[in-house]
């Protein structure tokens, strides 16, 4: 473990030293800035549209932090050779792509709570409410699927040579996931075989990350908060995924020749 | 003397990815001993299979046959690995931390931490002339000075074995002499160093036994003096045993 948060403490480290990190942070928050203050008629049907806007930047951008860094990561240890000394060291594999993971995840939560800080900052000087409850179950559940994505892109780093091609296909497949993912099994259902059930192999077996993407109409409509049994059970869902990703980019990297 | 470093019958083919290219064989049968104390130069031409040798040793490249194993112990266990220091040919290292915070990234993998760390950050950055860069980044550092914080790193846990491949490339004479003296230090300590080298004037200085091969295969292993008996120089030594001859060309 002590390895694992060496590993970790240098990437944290690099994220808070590269400057190119904070450009995509500063400017969604500029941008919903902008769009909080647009909001010149205090009408309630714009300021729900503008919720919906603004959170829907924050998930865009926090995808882009999540992915861009992570696909990074061993490449670059690679290119410069860093693996080499790295490995040297009593070290195992599995410990580097576990502290790479969570130095990742760690700096994706640190990304999360600025900006949904910044989120309720914003949304509480125009409605002069703290939703607090709905936030941290968006917030949790939000840093669960980075923590997914962030598993499936270091997963990915390994299988794909470039990271950029990596981050496009990644990116791709969590967009895809987001926006048809749920209705799948509608789409399978008048198809023919074997289509049909390929497309419902494909519904259960995709890590369904809709389910967090859409609590942000919680926060939108200020309707009730979830369950949290419910709130458990999905972050436990996530969990498998993120654990899967894990133990599959280990076991590649387990048996790759370093040179 | 006891055996520090064992290579057995080592066998390391690479597979081209594309397809109809013959497989290449870049290690053939390659059997070292190396004992404890000793300077061990590993000679051998561009491309002869030195850096695959020691990436066998450190686990990076599995063997296709035969095995390599560091103070007896497998070197497919990542503990075999706690007393050695490695330096790789041509690496650079995270440009966004300062040289003491990479040494104390490395020492905290060694379980060295608190006074105990501080004490050996101290010491290598003194032994490697780096004490007055310690708190710069390291992407601000020269060529000669990179290295200088390879070796840096390689000495962090205080190893009994050194694995170098190739530390004088690239560094001009000064540099190169500097290496030389750590070196030469490191043996006085009682260290073990095995290192890679094609500059045949600093092994014939340092060295106490060689072992020379070519195309993957072991051509001649001994003291120097044994290595150059019937020849001049050290050089014509090596010529002669990778099959070289000069009047030929
Ligand atoms: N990843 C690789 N794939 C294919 N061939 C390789 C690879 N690495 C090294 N080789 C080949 O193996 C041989 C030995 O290389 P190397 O061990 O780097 O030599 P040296 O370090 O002695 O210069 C060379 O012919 C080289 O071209
Ligand atoms: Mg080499």
């Amino acid at each position: 473990m002590r390895n694992v948060l060496a590993i970790a403490k240098v990437v944290l480290l690099e994220m808070y030293r590269r400057k190119e990190f904070y450009v995509l942070f500063i400017l969604t928050i500029v941008i919903c800035l902008i769009m909080g203050s647009i909001n010149i008629f205090n009408d309630n049907q714009i300021i729900r549209y503008l919720k919906d806007l603004c959170l829907l930047l924050i998930w865009v951008s926090s995808l882009i932090i999540a992915i861009t860094m992570t696909a990074r990561q061993i490449p670059a240890e690679r290119e410069q050779r860093t693996l080499l000394p790295l490995l040297a060291k009593p070290l195992s594999r599995n410990q580097l792509i576990f502290g790479k993971f969570l130095g990742c995840w760690i700096v994706c939560g640190l990304a999360l709570i600025c900006f949904y800080a910044f989120f309720g900052a914003l949304a509480a000087s125009r409605e002069h409410q703290w939703p607090l409850l709905h936030y941290l179950q968006a917030a949790f559940l939000h840093w669960m699927v980075l923590g997914v994505v962030v598993a499936m892109s270091l997963l990915g780093s390994l299988v794909f040579a470039a990271p950029s091609s990596n981050s496009t296909i990644i990116f791709a497949i969590c967009a895809a996931i987001m926006c048809v993912g749920r209705y799948l099994d509608q789409i399978a259902a008048p198809m023919h075989e074997p289509a049909r059930s390929i497309v419902y192999f494909i519904y259960y077996a995709i890590p369904h990350l809709e389910i967090p993407f859409g609590m942000r109409n919680l926060i939108v409509h200020d309707w009730p908060i979830i369950g949290w049994n419910f709130v458990f059970l999905d972050a436990l869902y996530l969990l498998a995924y993120l654990v899967f990703f894990l133990i599959a980019a280990g076991l590649i990297f387990r048996r790759r020749a370093i040179n | 003397m006891s055996v520090i470093l064992k290579t057995d019958k080592l066998r390391v083919e690479y597979r081209s990815r594309e397809l109809g290219q013959a497989v290449k064989v870049a290690l053939n049968g390659l059997d070292l001993e190396v004992s404890t104390g000793e300077v061990f130069g590993f000679l051998g031409p561009n491309g002869a299979g030195k850096t695959t040798t020691i990436n066998c040793l450190l686990g990076f490249v599995q063997p296709t046959s035969g095995a390599a194993s560091l103070f007896g112990i497998d070197v497919r266990q990542p503990i075999a690995r706690q007393r050695i220091g490695y330096l790789p040919e041509m690496t650079y290292y995270y440009k966004f931390l300062t040289g003491e915070e990479l040494l104390r990234f490395y020492a905290s993998i060694f379980a060295l931490t608190g006074a105990e760390a501080d004490k050996r950050i101290d010491q290598t950055l003194k032994l490697v002339e780096l004490d007055a860069a310690r708190k710069r980044l390291i992407k601000t550092y020269s060529k000669g000075m990179q290295q200088r914080v390879g070796l840096a790193q390689a000495l962090i846990n205080n190893p009994d074995l050194l694995i170098l491949d190739e530390p004088t490339s690239g560094l001009d004479p000064l540099g190169r002499m500097k290496v030389r003296d750590i070196i030469q230090r490191l043996k006085n300590e009682g260290k073990t160093v095995f290192f890679s080298s094609h500059e045949l004037g600093e092994v014939e200085t340092v060295c106490d036994r060689v072992a020379i091969i070519a195309e993957g295969s072991l051509k001649a292993a001994g003291r120097v003096q044994e290595i150059m008996r019937g020849h001049p120089t050290l050089e014509k030594a090596f010529l002669n045993i990778i099959g070289y001859q000069a009047d030929k060309n």
